[in-house]
């Protein structure tokens, strides 16, 4: 490890956050599912809610995400962390239960969950993360993923005639009267990346003030199954998913505006 | 011009290089000589070009939190420069 000569003078701008483990994670060089955890560690540490916590960790790259928060956590079957959060939250009401899910979890295996917890309004938030393919399992084609979008289980590119559609889950949910805060951000560039965190820092608020279900989509790249550099990755998020996946607020809560 | 410094922990960082893609001032390059621990060429600040800024938007983009920033207080002359 290299040293650093520092000034007296010199004062600290960024660092780690402390709700964030200090291991490796297992994702590829330029996966942007470190972002997002840096994200919501930043947004716990700022709120001062590391101590009360608890996160449910979805099936797929992110399946230990457990292990990469300093907080508590515990894992749920796939598709199923907002019911175990839904648990949780009725059990303890006392702490910020946050679920942590990707868009093959969440989107497909976990459909019924999703929409069923944002309609009771489970006093819970998500952080949806959607890179529309399958990551951990090799890069099959999601319910997210575009039409033509080329994946190994459409390698002629997404039929829609035989496949159907992208869903795009915001929008969906927004239409939901249990939902308080559905929003849809983009991890491409630093502009979007700081929204991105506004966004979740305001779902943590929602979840504090007992207003009810709250989700943050957050556009990612998955570099490796996409086939391309990290930081084409990031341009294929701004030319091609953008435009399938508009940026927004899907539905603000009256209330939510005073926070 | 503000100036700072930047200290990446170089056995964290998986070579995406992205951060080098943002760097306003590019004074990140990667070390194509050299391998950390799990075999990646970590990006280093090429200190001999001593332009950082500190403005961190490396570790804003940097997907394995791998940078620590630091910034010089500015002078007083220079108020107007921070981002």
């Amino acid at each position: 490890m290299t040293t650093i000569a520092l000034n007296e003078t010199s004062t600290l701008v960024y660092q780690r956050p402390h709700s964030l483990a200090t291991c490796n994670t297992n994702y590829c060089p330029g996966c942007t599912h470190g972002i997002a955890h840096r994200l919501l560690a930043e947004a716990i540490d700022e709120l001062g809610l590391q101590e009360r916590t608890i996160l449910v960790a979805p099936v797929g790259c992110s399946v230990f995400a457990y292990k990469y928060f300093q907080m508590d956590g515990c894992e749920a079957a796939h598709g199923r962390a907002p019911a175990m959060a839904t648990g949780i939250k009725r059990v303890q009401p006392e702490k910020m239960v946050v679920t942590y899910q990707g868009d093959g979890d969440l989107a497909s295996i976990g459909m019924a969950e999703i929409v069923h917890a944002a309609a009771r309004g489970e006093n819970i938030t998500t952080i949806f993360v959607n890179n529309a393919i399958y990551g951990m399992t090799g890069g099959q084609m999601a319910p997210t993923s575009l039409p033509g979008q080329k994946t190994t289980s459409s390698p002629f590119g997404r039929d829609t005639q035989m496949t159907g559609y992208p869903v795009r889950m915001s929008e969906l949910l927004s239409t939901l009267d249990g939902a308080t805060y559905i929003v849809r951000r983009s991890l491409h560039d630093i502009a979007n990346i700081r929204k991105a965190k506004k966004a979740i820092l305001t779902a943590l608020k929602v979840q504090m003030n007992g207003m009810g279900f709250s989700m943050v989509e957050l556009l990612s790249s998955c570099p490796t199954n996409w086939g391309l550099e990290p930081s084409e990755a990031l341009h294929w998020i701004e030319k091609n998913m953008i435009p399938a996946f508009p940026l927004g607020d899907y539905k603000v809560h009256e209330e939510v505006k005073s926070l | 011009m503000t100036k700072g410094t930047i200290f990446i922990d170089q056995e964290k960082c998986k070579g995406c290089s992205l951060c080098t893609a943002v760097c306003p001032q590019e004074v990140i390059v990667m070390q194509d000589d050299r391998l950390n621990l799990k075999g990646y060429h970590p990006a280093s600040l090429n200190e001999a070009n001593a332009h950082c800024t500190g403005c961190g938007v490396c570790a804003v983009i940097c997907p394995d939190v791998c940078i620590t920033v630091y910034r010089e207080p500015q002078m007083k002359s220079h108020a107007t420069t921070a981002c």
